[in-house]
C-alpha cells in the first residue's frame, strides 16, 4: 500500500542544537536529518547555527564546515565539489539537488533544511542506499550492443546522429530525479525511474546500436516504463538541467511507432 | 540495515536480480494507446454530451424519450458511454496498480474494476436501446 505517513521508527524527533560561537556576525541555521543505525532509535533533526562568514557560499561548504568545526559525526557523500560526480545529491529546502552547486543563500526560509534523498533506505545521516538505483541502471545494459563484426577503426556516426545524444549523455546519475518521482516512491522496486529510462533512451537512439528492438522489448512493461505519469518532478529538479520526462515520452512514442 | 534485515531472503538476492525482477511483461503499449484514443474520442463526445444535457434541462419525460428516439442522439450517447467507460476502466486500473501492492488485493480490484465498467456499459446500452426502440415502435 502507498505510505501516507512515516512508519513509527522513521518518524523524525527533534535533536541537538549547536549554537553559534560568540561573536559570530552572520549566522545561518542549518536543520539537518540525523540517523545512526548503530546507536538505533529514531532519526532526529539537529540544528546548527553556523557562522557563515567562516565558510563558502554553497550548501556543501556549510556541511564541510559543520563536519570540520562543529560536529565530526555528521555523515554525507561528497567528491568533486563542482557538480560533476553527483555524490552530494540530497534534499535541500524540500528540493532534491546537489549540495555543491546550490548556494545556502538561495534556500528560502529561515533555516536551511537538509535531508537525504527521499524514500530511499538511509545508511547514515545524509547517505541513502542507492544499490537498487544503480542496479536498475545496469539492468538497461548501458553499453553499445552490436552483432556486426567490429570495424578496424571506430563505429562511425554522423554529427547529426551524435547531436541526438545531447541532453542525455550529460546525466551524472546523482538520483535527484528518480528520488523526486512519486511513481518511483510507490513502485521503485518495479518502475525503472527517470534516470535509468533517460539512459535507456540514450542507447535506443544511438545510431550505432543494433539492439533497438530488444531494448524496446525489455522496456515494454506496465511497471518498468509505463509507471511514468508525466508528473515532471524529474525535469524540475535535475541539477544538470536535463529532461528525463521528455526522454521517457520519446520511448513511449517509439513503442507506439513500432505497432502502428 | 538493521540486524533483522540480514535474515530476510531479499537480502541474499543480488541487486541486479532484484532490479530485473521477473523481466518485462511485453505489454503496456496497447493500454497506452487505448487510453489516448478513448481520450481523443471523449473530447468531442463529452462536449456534445454536456450540450445535450443542458438542452434537456427542464424537459418532460416525453420530450426526453423523443430526443433519445432520434437515431443520431441514441448512437452518440452509446458511443459516449462506451468511450467514457473504456477510459475509466483503463485509468482506474493504473491508479490501482500505482497504490495497491499486494498481489491478491490488486488482482481483486483490477478484475472488479473491469466487471463494474463492463456491467455499467451493458446496462447503459440496453437502456438506450430500450428507450430508442420504444419511440421507434411508438409503444410508450
Amino acid at each position: 500500500m502507498v505510505e501516507l505517513a512515516l512508519p513509527k521508527n522513521s518518524q523524525i524527533k527533534s535533536g541537538k542544537h549547536w549554537p553559534a560561537p560568540a561573536g559570530a556576525k552572520k549566522v545561518k541555521t542549518f536543520k539537518i536529518y540525523r540517523y545512526d543505525p548503530e546507536t538505533g532509535g529514531n532519526p532526529r533533526w539537529d540544528t546548527y547555527d553556523v557562522d557563515v562568514d567562516a565558510c563558502g557560499p554553497m550548501v556543501l561548504d556549510a556541511l564541510l564546515y559543520i563536519k570540520n568545526s562543529i560536529d565530526p559525526t555528521l555523515a554525507f557523500r561528497r567528491s568533486c565539489r563542482e557538480g560533476v560526480c553527483g555524490s552530494c545529491a540530497m534534499n535541500i529546502g524540500g528540493r532534491n539537488t546537489l549540495a555543491c552547486t546550490h548556494g545556502w543563500e538561495e534556500v528560502p526560509g529561515k533555516a536551511v533544511q537538509i535531508s537525504p534523498l527521499p524514500h530511499m533506505p538511509v545508511v547514515k545521516d545524509l547517505i541513502p542506499d542507492l544499490t537498487l538505483f544503480y542496479a536498475q541502471y545496469a539492468s538497461i545494459e548501458p553499453w553499445l550492443h552490436t552483432d556486426t563484426p567490429e570495424p578496424q577503426t571506430e563505429w562511425k556516426q554522423s554529427p547529426k546522429d551524435r547531436e541526438k545524444l545531447d541532453g542525455l549523455y550529460e546525466c551524472i546519475l546523482c538520483a535527484c530525479c528518480s528520488t523526486s518521482c512519486p511513481s518511483y516512491w510507490w513502485n521503485g522496486d518495479k518502475y525503472l525511474g527517470p534516470a535509468a529510462l533517460l539512459h535507456a533512451y540514450r542507447w535506443l537512439i544511438d545510431s550505432r546500436d543494433e539492439a533497438t528492438g530488444d531494448r524496446l522489448d525489455a522496456l515494454e512493461d506496465p511497471f518498468k516504463l509505463y509507471r511514468c505519469h508525466t508528473i515532471m518532478n524529474c525535469a524540475q529538479v535535475c541539477p544538470k538541467g536535463l529532461n528525463p520526462a521528455k526522454a521517457i515520452a520519446e520511448i513511449k512514442k517509439m513503442m507506439v511507432e513500432r505497432v502502428v | 540495515m538493521s540486524k533483522n534485515d540480514l535474515f530476510q531472503p531479499q537480502q541474499f538476492r543480488t541487486p541486479l536480480s532484484r532490479a530485473r525482477g521477473m523481466g518485462s511483461a511485453h505489454h503496456g503499449v496497447s493500454h497506452f494507446i487505448t487510453e489516448r484514443v478513448s481520450g481523443l474520442a471523449l473530447a468531442p463526445l463529452s462536449l456534445w454530451g454536456v450540450f445535450a444535457g443542458l438542452k434537456l434541462i427542464g424537459a418532460d419525460q416525453h420530450t426526453a424519450i423523443a430526443w433519445l428516439g432520434q437515431p443520431l442522439n441514441a448512437v452518440l450517447l452509446a458511443l459516449l458511454l462506451v468511450a467514457a467507460l473504456t477510459h475509466l476502466q483503463n485509468a482506474v486500473q493504473v491508479v490501482i496498480e500505482d497504490y495497491i501492492h499486494r498481489f491478491t488485493t490488486k488482482s481483486f480490484l483490477v478484475i472488479g474494476n473491469l466487471f463494474v465498467c463492463v456491467a455499467a456499459g451493458a446496462v447503459g446500452i440496453f437502456s438506450i436501446l430500450k428507450v430508442a426502440a420504444l419511440t421507434v415502435t411508438g409503444a410508450h
